[in-house]
């Protein structure tokens, strides 16, 4: 198994519940910025456009006005969406980035004033270098204005039901023969094995016949070793179908008719950005 | 641990619901405080959600479950354990009256080395001004060094037309939004070690110091105090406050005689920052308009003597309010370490 490349950042709380939470990397949120910075400039020339009629009335009121409304965009767009949005620009909602409190509190408002004000440093030389280095040297990949706010950007990851109808359908399960062991397989594979075996299976026709089967091989290996079943339910079995049938262990739904695993698009709304 | 997963999860997510729902009322309305039933509840609720993700965190099949459950507990987490200040509704009047100066004076250690730091550079650029002439052009920025000051005053004197005529407006943005520029930067560069703080503290003691010297020096004293002090009563002291801010940021990262961990010390200060930068931004608004509209006035359009005495004035009002405004509201302690 290959460890995961995701920077997380793990909050333990009091009650001894630990939540991970998974960092935006340095070039998403370069990304987050060159669309919030478009998004600025264009409404800002647009306004700046717009503000130029009162010159009807004083060209010098226009300008002064102007000079305003360009430096209050400049400054106001990223407080104030990080503070209504609750730690979101434009640039960030599109890239699903969010700011947070680096100890998973409510994020206040002088953070996000102290954040996005040392901008000014983050920014030198030329296009965030300072704050672009920053980032790759801190292991929470912070800036300098996250440091002095004491401010984390995580990526909010999609949340998808994994789609293992296509994977499973008509297919007989030669573990099912055995449910004691199904529920000790259940209960010693990990979430990421889980997610991992799901992946290998739905994206198996992408790969070309001597790495697939060898992946599978190391996988099968992997899963063989977690639960030993009975050889005659599966030494005819294929790496690919046992792996096919581990999932389906894992991943059907229990049959008791009077509950309902909660629906994925249940689970998905409360977790999308507010 | 093995758990009967669909009971577990149709038992549990009434409960999930219900937590759900009461952070999307306490995240509406942050102000509303609950009562103590709905709070002793809410913290039920938190606990047994932290409870669920605990004993479903090594389930495989149910990754979005986990995830929900942590994005509840992690929301539910920030509400029960933040223990600083609910952001309260904004009272502009008693943040300026109140706060405002309660921070200065809070920090005036801090202040007090803001202004010697720029009195060090007022220093240096007088003496480079007297003994190395030469230097003027590079210690008087905006065109001072092109023109003798006699020079200045004798066309500002004698001048027939209003040079700011139609441009005045124009010309206090400008100096509103550059100034704060400067202010924000200068109190940003305390993420320096406050190294860069000082160094734009002392470049514009550097400035201030040449030009003094050089007015003074060719008899043009009085052009001078009422030149600069109507607005640099206001905009002098901001930068310095803006030099505060910055060397209070800087000492936190430092952190010497203090055992909290940095992110506690950021912490500490966030706060203070900001109300001292906005601050900051209240006053450079006032210097803009009167630098743009009164300042550049000279005799005999306005008498030297009204416009020294109109800066007196305000730089006495300001003190006063620095040092005495709020004083009765709020008890002050001493933070800095």
């Amino acid at each position: 198994m290959s460890a995961s490349r995701t920077s997380t950042l793990t909050i333990r709380t009091p009650e001894g519940i630990a939540f991970a939470l998974q960092l935006a990397s340095p070039v998403s949120r370069f990304l987050a910025w060159v669309v919030d910075i478009f998004l600025v400039t264009s409404v800002l020339s647009v306004l700046g456009s717009l503000v130029m009629i009162l010159g009807l009335v004083s060209v010098d009121l226009a300008l002064a006005v102007r000079i305003f409304v360009y430096f209050a965009g400049q400054i106001g767009y990223w407080l104030a969406g990080e503070w209504f949005w609750r730690g979101q620009t434009f640039g960030k909602r599109l890239l699903r980035l969010r700011v947070v409190d680096a100890n998973g509190l409510r994020l206040q408002f002088s953070q996000v004033v102290i954040r996005n004000l040392l901008r000014v440093v983050d920014s030198l030389p030329l296009f965030y270098l300072v704050g672009g280095a920053t980032t790759l040297l801190n292991a929470r990949t912070q800036r300098l204005g996250d440091l002095a706010a004491n401010t984390v950007v995580i990526r909010l990851p999609r949340v998808e039901q994994p789609d293992v109808t296509q994977i499973l359908a008509g297919k007989f399960n030669s573990l099912r023969l055995h449910p004691h062991l199904e529920a000790r397989l259940r209960q010693r594979i990990s979430p990421g094995e889980a997610r991992l075996a799901v992946q290998a299976l739905l994206r198996r026709d992408e790969f070309e016949p001597a790495p697939r089967a060898e992946l599978f091989a190391r996988l099968g290996a992997h899963f063989r070793s977690l639960v030993e079943f009975p050889p005659d339910t599966v030494e005819s079995l294929t790496d690919e179908q046992y792996l096919r049938n581990v999932v389906d262990t894992v991943f059907r739904p229990r049959t008791r008719e009077t509950t309902a695993k909660p629906a994925a698009a249940e689970l998905a709304s409360p977790l999308e950005p507010g | 641990m093995i758990i009967d997963l669909p009971k577990f999860l149709a038992t549990e997510q009434p409960f999930w619901d219900e937590l759900n729902e009461l952070l999307l009322k306490i995240e509406a309305d942050p102000q509303k405080p609950l009562p103590l039933e709905r709070l002793r509840r809410f913290h039920y609720l938190y606990e047994r959600t932290a409870a669920d993700l605990g004993r479903i965190s090594t389930f495989a099949s149910e990754p979005d479950t986990r995830r929900y459950l942590e994005s509840l507990v992690a929301r539910a987490y920030g509400e029960i354990h933040e223990t600083r200040e609910k952001p309260y509704r904004l009272r502009p009047w008693r943040w300026l009256t109140g706060t405002f100066p309660q921070t200065f004076r809070r920090h005036s250690r801090a202040f007090a080395l803001a202004v010697a730091i720029t009195i060090a550079g007022v220093i240096f650029g007088g003496f480079a001004t007297m003994f190395d002439p030469d230097s003027r052009h590079v210690t008087m920025p905006f065109g001072h060094d092109q023109i003798r000051p006699s020079e200045r005053v004798a066309r500002e004197e004698h001048a027939t037309r209003d040079r700011l005529a139609g441009e005045k407006a124009t010309f206090s943005s400008y100096l509103m939004t550059h100034n704060t520029q400067v202010s924000i930067a200068t109190m940003a560069l305390g993420m320096t070690w406050a190294v860069g703080t000082i160094i734009m503290l002392f470049y514009n003691g550097v400035i201030l110091g040449a030009i003094c010297v050089d007015y003074i020096a060719d008899g043009q004293a009085k052009f001078l105090a009422g030149w600069l002090l109507p607005h640099g009563s206001f905009e002098i002291p901001a930068i310095l406050i803006a030099g505060q801010a910055g060397l209070i940021l800087g000492a936190a990262l430092i952190g010497r005689g203090n055992r909290q961990p940095l992110a506690e010390r950021l912490r500490a200060i966030a706060g203070d920052l900001v109300t001292l930068i906005g601050g900051v931004g209240v006053m450079l608004i006032w210097a803009g308009f009167v630098e743009s509209f009164f300042s550049q006035y000279h005799e005999p359009v306005v008498p030297y003597t009204a416009k020294i005495l109109f800066g007196l004035a305000e730089l006495i009002g300001l003190s006063l309010f620095l040092w005495k405004s709020g004083a009765r509201s709020a008890p002050e302690t001493e933070v800095q370490k």
